[in-house]
């Protein structure tokens, strides 16, 4: 079955989404993440979504999902690199995404993330 | 239906030059011959006449769109085209034609003061004809005026636009003028595309030069502000004028979230501040 890989890298995962994002595909990340955030107590999650250049109102909220599920499991997320089709689209539809942390590329949503963790 | 007889063409054409004088006379009081020259005009209502002689003359009525007509309408097309350039309305554009009606219609009673009834055939005849021209007319002169106008909103659109690089990562977009969906679209667009080139994190919306912020106008702005936060970049709304900021609050609008400066020097300094910079004066 098709998945969306999720990178360790120290305390973060890395999950970069590089195919195009249909549902079954989004619930599967959404397990996939909790489980991975559960056995690795992460602290911090970077999602790069720079590839993804179409998404409807079920993807949209798979992504704010993921994010808010992410925040609940104590590990902080940063959403990185949306298109700006993406980011249109996503206002059109009325997802504002509110609570999730966005940057504009991997390098800057990492620094970010860093010192959120630090703050803690 | 009964076309226009070979006795009325006869009627026109031995009298051209009566008709012509009348028709002149008529535009003349009409006022429809504002700006434009004697001879030109003199040129234009010759030549139109010959031309209706002529597709009266080649009988019955039939479409505009016939073979028959190509030449008059493109004369008609010419002539309303030139009239709309220079800025006459449609009604002064379209009286050219209506006017020689009256001239028409006297030639005609008096070819025909012993027949009545063929008088009323043929007047019809010929109204019906001048009526299709004039019609033809008014159209073609509403597609140029159309077409200016939306040349000149396509390229009030361009102009309105531009994306300005204020500092290494700070954008800044100077808005003039009132703010519609379309616009708003264009805006996002060319906003959001600059962003990712350029990899700025802040963005200034300066809006300074729009007259007037109502509901939509927020709920536009608001739109660009979450787009640009969903990309990851920051947005600073400047140049709130006194009024601007009575009225949001008059109007409820909830711009929470959004950081807004009065003008774009407090807005500059602020990215400058957010970006880890100082500007000192040099000793």
């Amino acid at each position: 079955m098709e998945r969306i890989p999720i990178l360790q890298m120290g305390a973060y995962l890395l999950v970069t989404i590089q195919v195009d994002m249909h549902d079954q595909l989004a619930l599967t990340l959404q397990d996939d993440l909790s489980e991975r955030i559960s056995k690795t107590s992460a602290r911090g999650v970077l999602i790069d979504i720079s590839a993804l250049d179409i998404v409807d109102s079920f993807v949209g909220r798979m992504i704010g999902t993921i994010s808010g599920l992410s925040r609940i499991m104590d590990a902080k997320t940063v959403l990185v690199g949306m298109q700006p089709a993406v980011a249109i689209t996503l206002v059109e539809l009325g997802m504002t995404l509110p609570g999730v942390s966005t940057a504009l590329n991997v390098e800057r949503g990492m620094k970010l993330l860093q010192e959120r963790v630090l703050a803690q | 239906m009964a076309a226009v007889q070979q006795k009325t063409v006869d009627a026109m054409k031995s009298s051209q030059q009566e008709l012509t004088t009348a028709w002149l006379s008529a535009l003349e009081a009409s006022g429809a011959t504002r700006n434009i020259k004697e001879d030109d005009l003199r040129q234009q209502a010759a030549d139109f006449l010959r031309l209706v002689i002529s597709v009266a003359e080649k009988g019955r009525h039939q479409s505009l769109a016939g073979s028959d007509w190509d030449e008059i309408r493109q004369f008609l097309e010419k002539l309303s085209q030139s009239r709309a350039l220079i800025g006459q309305d449609s009604q002064q554009t379209a009286s050219f034609v209506f006017s020689l009606k009256g001239p028409v219609f006297r030639l005609l009673q008096r070819e025909y003061e012993a027949e009545p009834a063929v008088y009323a055939e043929q007047l019809l005849e010929l109204s019906e004809l001048l009526d299709a021209l004039a019609m033809h007319t008014i159209r073609t002169f509403q597609k140029s005026r159309e077409s200016v106008i939306k040349r000149q909103q396509e390229e009030l659109l361009e102009l309105s636009t531009p994306v300005v690089k204020l500092w290494d990562g700070v954008l800044a977009l100077p808005m003039i003028g009132t703010l519609d969906s379309q616009r708003t679209q264009v805006v996002m667009e060319s906003l959001l595309q600059r962003i990712v080139d350029t990899g700025s994190e802040i963005a200034i919306i300066d809006i300074t030069g729009v007259p007037t912020v109502d509901t939509l106008v927020a709920q536009h702005l608001l739109k660009t502000v979450t787009a640009i936060r969903l990309m990851g970049a920051d947005c600073i709304i400047s140049g709130v004028r006194p009024q601007i900021a009575q009225t949001i609050v008059h109007l409820g609008l909830d711009l929470q979230g959004v950081v807004t400066k009065a003008n774009l020097a407090d807005a500059l300094a602020l990215a400058l501040r957010r970006l880890g910079m100082t500007v000192t004066k040099a000793v």
